[in-house]
C-alpha cells in the first residue's frame, strides 16, 4: 500500500526531525562568540539549523521508504572458515615496511611505517590486552589508559635512571603496569557492572592528574622528554661510526629506526595473541569465560573469583604496560596529555567493535578506528569543497560515532561476535564453523 | 537409633537464619546420613534454599552450627574443631566458618540451583571443564606449565576431558557436547547442571529442586539418575523438591520444614503420615487443631533436646 507507506514514512521523518530540531537548537541555532568588549554575544544560525532539520527529514523520509519502516531480524551470517587468512596477514605484515620503502623512497615510507605501521599495531596491542579484562573476563574497564600510562612514565623516569636499555625495562614496565592492575583491582573485587566501570574511570583520572601535579618527578604538562631512545641490540640509531648504519656498512637514514621498531612492535603484538590465545585454552582463560557468564555459578563450583579478577586485571594492565613503554620509545616523549579518557575509550571502543573475545576482531576495528581517523588528516582536498578552514581531522570522533551506529544496526554483537569452544569432542575440520557458538548473552556489549 | 544419626555426613545443629525482622530458618537441628538421599521438603517459603544457602556458604547462618566429614563425622572432633578458632581439621569442617569456594573445594560439597545456573554462552563439554577447574590449574602449573603445553599438562586435560565425557554419556548428552549449554532442552539443562556438580567430584551433592519443570518421563529419569549415584557410594544426596512422587521414590528420609522450623524427620513413610506434615501441607479442620499443636510442640522439644 503505497499511499500508506508513504504517510508511515513521512510521520517518522516528522518525529526525526522533531528530536534532531530539539537536539541542535542549543548547539546549532545560536552560537556565542566574544564581541569588541569581550562579552559573549548571541549570534543567530537559522539557516544552519534549518539545513539540519531538512537533513534529518529527507534521511529519515528515504530510508523509512526504503526499509519498509521495520526492523528486520537477520540471522547471524556465519564466516566460512578461512585457513589461509592467518598466514597471508603475516605475511603482508612481514612484508609491509620493506615494500613502503621500495615503493615510496625513505623519507615519504617514514610516515606510513610510523602511523600507519607502528601506531596501528600499538593499538591492536592495547585491544588485545583490554580483551582480557573485558572480553573474556567481562569486566568493564574504563580506565585503561592509567595502565598504559604507567608503562609509558616508567621507561621515561626509569631509562636515564638505571641506565637500563629497552630490553631489560620491556618487562618492567609491563611488571609494574600489573601492579598496578592487581592494586586497583582488590578495592574494586566486590563491585561489579557499572560501579566497577566508574571506579575504574576515577582511577585513570587519579593516575593521570597525579601525573601532572607531581612536577618533582614527572615534570606536570611539559611531560618527560630525551630519555634514550631506541638501539638496535647496543647499537644506537645514529649517523657517525658508533651507529646501527655504520655498522652494518649501510648509509644512515631515519627510517631504519621505524623500521626496527615496527618490527619489534609486531613480534610483541603476536606473543600477546598467541598468550592471549594459548591461555584461553587454560584454566584460567576458562575462567575467566565462566566468570562473564556466571559469577555465582562460578563460586558454586570452588572458583576462587577473587583470584581470577586480579590475574584478569593484572594481566590486561600488562599488555598496556608493554604498549606504553613501545609509545614512549615511538614517540620519544611522553605527557600526560596522551593518556585522558578518551584514549581509554578509544581502546574500549577497538574491544567492542571488534566483538568481545574476539582476537581477529579486535586487530580489526583497530587498524579501522585508528587508521580512518589518521586517513582523515590525509584528506586535504576537502578544504577546495568546505573552505580553507575545514580541517578533516577534527572529525574523528564523528567516525567512532558512525562505526558505533553502523555497527549496532549491522552486527549488534561486535565485527566477530562468534566464540568458538576452547575444548571440543567432534573434530573442527569436519564442518565449516557451525560449530561456532554465540558470544554469551552477558558479554560486553549488554 | 536410626541410620542417619549413626554415620552422619552432615550435622546440622540449632541454625538460626534471620534476615532483619524475618526469622527464615529457626532453630533447625538434623542429620543427613553417609550413602543416603536425604529429602527437605516443605511448602512454599519455608526456608529450605535458605538453609540450602547456609549449607553451601552463600549466606553466614545467624547461629548454629554445621558438621560435615567425608570420612567419619565424630562428636569428639567436632567438639574440639568448635572450641578452637579453625575452620576445618582436613577431615572434619565446620562449614558456617567457610567461605563458598572453600566449602566446594576443601569440603567437597556442591550444589545446583533452583533457576538453573549454567554457563549459557559456554559448550556443554566446556561447562563440564570448569567444574575440574581446580585439579586442572593445579595441572597447568597455575598456566606456566599449560603455557608451555608440556605433556604432564595435556595428559591432565585429556583425563578431564574423559571424565567431562564419562558424564555427558551417562546424561546422554554426548552428541551436544560442542553445543552452546544455553541452547539445550530445559530437561537436558537439569542434568547437565547436577553433571557439572558431579565433576567437582562432591562427598554431599546439594540439589535444589532438581525436578522443578520436569515432565513425569524426565523426572522418572532423574530419579534414576540419583538413585545411580546413590548406589555407587561415593556421593551422599541431599536434595529440596516440591515433587512428591520424586520424593516419596527416591528418599530415605525425609525432613519437613514449615515457617523455618522442623515439623517432622523420618523415613518417607513416616513422614507422611505424621498429622503435623498432613496439616502444614492440606491445612487443618478446626476440630483437629489441638491435637496438631500437640504434635508440634511435641517435635519442637524432640527436636530441641
Amino acid at each position: 500500500m503505497p499511499a500508506e507507506k508513504m504517510l508511515r514514512a513521512l510521520r517518522e521523518a516528522g518525529w526525526a526531525t522533531l528530536v534532531v530540531a530539539g537536539l541542535s537548537f542549543p548547539i546549532i541555532a545560536y552560537r556565542a562568540e566574544p564581541d569588541f568588549n569581550n562579552l559573549l554575544a548571541l549570534q543567530p544560525r537559522w539557516p544552519l539549523f534549518l539545513q539540519f532539520c531538512a537533513a534529518a527529514f529527507l534521511l529519515r523520509f528515504f530510508l523509512s521508504l526504503w526499509s519498509g519502516g521495520e526492523a528486520k531480524v537477520k540471522p547471524a551470517r556465519v564466516w566460512p572458515k578461512l585457513p589461509w587468512l592467518g598466514p597471508l596477514l603475516l605475511a603482508g605484515l612481514t612484508v609491509y615496511p620493506l615494500a613502503v620503502v621500495a615503493l615510496l623512497g625513505p623519507q615519504a615510507a617514514l610516515k606510513w611505517i610510523d602511523t600507519y605501521g607502528v601506531q596501528i599495531l600499538i593499538y591492536v596491542l592495547l585491544g588485545w590486552g583490554l580483551n582480557i579484562t573485558v572480553g573474556l573476563a567481562g569486566l568493564l574497564d574504563l580506565g585503561y589508559a592509567a595502565f598504559y600510562a604507567v608503562g609509558a612514565y616508567a621507561y621515561a623516569l626509569l631509562a636515564p635512571l638505571t641506565g637500563l636499555g629497552f630490553w631489560a625495562l620491556l618487562p618492567v614496565c609491563g611488571l609494574l603496569a600489573a601492579f598496578w592492575g592487581f592494586c586497583i583491582g582488590f578495592p574494586i573485587l566486590r563491585l561489579r557492572g557499572d560501579y566497577l566501570a566508574i571506579v575504574t574511570l576515577a582511577f585513570a583520572e587519579i593516575v593521570r592528574i597525579v601525573l601532572i601535579n607531581w612536577d618533582v618527578v614527572t615534570h606536570g604538562e611539559a611531560g618527560l622528554f630525551g630519555f634514550p631512545g631506541l638501539n638496535f641490540f647496543g647499537l644506537p640509531f645514529i649517523p657517525g661510526p658508533r651507529g646501527f648504519a655504520a655498522h652494518f656498512g649501510l648509509p644512515f637514514q631515519g627510517v631504519q629506526k621505524q623500521i626496527f621498531l615496527y618490527y619489534l612492535v609486531l613480534v610483541l603484538a603476536l606473543l600477546a595473541n598467541l598468550v592471549s590465545l594459548r591461555l584461553r585454552r587454560l584454566p584460567l582463560g576458562r575462567a575467566w569465560e565462566a566468570l562473564r557468564e556466571d559469577e555465582i555459578a562460578c563460586r558454586a563450583l570452588g572458583l576462587d573469583t577473587r583470584n581470577i579478577k586480579l590475574t584478569a586485571f593484572a594481566l590486561g594492565a600488562f599488555f598496556a604496560g608493554i604498549a606504553g613503554c613501545l609509545f614512549a620509545l615511538r614517540q620519544g616523549f611522553v605527557s600526560p596529555s596522551a593518556f585522558t579518557f578518551s584514549e581509554s575509550a578509544l581502546i574500549l571502543a577497538i574491544v567492542v567493535l571488534g566483538g568481545g573475545g574476539s582476537q581477529l576482531g579486535v586487530a580489526v576495528a583497530a587498524v579501522f578506528l585508528v587508521g580512518a581517523s589518521e586517513l582523515l588528516r590525509e584528506l586535504t582536498f576537502l578544504k577546495s569543497v568546505f573552505g580553507p578552514d575545514f580541517d578533516p581531522a577534527q572529525y574523528r570522533m564523528l567516525l567512532v560515532g558512525l562505526a558505533m551506529v553502523a555497527m549496532m544496526n549491522f552486527r549488534p554483537r561486535g565485527l566477530v561476535s562468534t566464540r568458538a569452544p576452547t575444548v571440543r569432542l567432534s573434530n573442527p575440520s569436519s564442518g565449516p564453523s557451525d560449530h561456532l557458538l554465540p558470544q554469551g548473552e552477558k558479554g560486553v556489549a549488554s | 537409633m536410626t541410620r542417619w544419626l549413626q554415620d552422619p555426613i552432615l550435622r546440622v545443629d540449632h541454625l538460626t537464619m534471620r534476615f532483619g525482622g524475618l526469622l527464615a530458618v529457626n532453630n533447625v537441628s538434623f542429620a543427613a546420613g553417609r550413602g543416603d538421599i536425604t529429602a527437605l521438603i516443605g511448602p512454599n517459603g519455608a526456608g529450605k534454599t535458605t538453609l540450602f544457602n547456609c549449607l553451601t556458604g552463600f549466606y553466614k547462618p545467624t547461629s548454629g552450627r554445621i558438621a560435615f566429614s567425608a570420612g567419619r563425622l565424630d562428636d569428639a572432633k567436632i567438639g574440639t574443631l568448635t572450641r578452637s578458632a579453625r575452620k576445618h581439621d582436613g577431615e572434619t569442617f565446620l562449614l558456617e566458618r567457610m567461605a563458598d569456594h572453600e566449602i566446594v573445594r576443601k569440603a567437597r560439597l556442591a550444589r545446583t540451583f533452583q533457576n538453573i545456573r549454567l554457563f549459557q554462552g559456554m559448550s556443554a563439554l566446556e561447562n563440564l571443564m570448569i567444574a575440574q577447574n581446580e585439579a586442572l590449574s593445579r595441572a597447568a602449573g597455575f598456566s606456566f606449565i599449560g603455557l608451555l603445553g608440556l605433556p604432564s599438562w595435556r595428559r591432565a586435560e585429556q583425563a578431564a576431558v574423559e571424565r567431562a565425557v564419562g558424564w555427558l554419556d551417562r546424561i546422554g548428552l554426548r552428541k551436544r557436547a560442542d553445543d552452546p549449554a544455553g541452547s539445550l532442552p530445559y530437561g537436558d539443562q537439569r542434568r547437565l547442571e547436577i553433571a557439572r556438580a558431579m565433576c567437582t567430584n562432591p562427598a554431599l551433592l546439594c540439589l535444589d529442586e532438581p525436578a522443578a519443570g520436569l515432565n513425569a518421563a524426565e523426572s522418572h529419569g532423574l530419579a534414576e539418575l540419583l538413585r545411580g549415584i546413590r548406589d555407587e557410594g561415593e556421593t551422599s544426596i541431599l536434595l529440596i523438591e516440591h515433587d512428591m512422587s520424586v520424593v516419596m521414590r527416591i528418599s530415605d528420609h525425609v525432613v519437613v520444614l514449615d515457617y523455618g522450623q522442623k515439623i517432622a524427620d523420618g523415613s518417607p513413610a513416616e513422614v507422611r503420615e505424621d498429622p503435623a506434615v498432613i496439616a502444614a501441607y492440606l491445612g487443618v479442620e478446626e476440630h483437629d487443631e489441638p491435637a496438631v499443636e500437640a504434635a508440634l510442640q511435641g517435635q519442637a522439644l524432640g527436636s530441641g533436646a
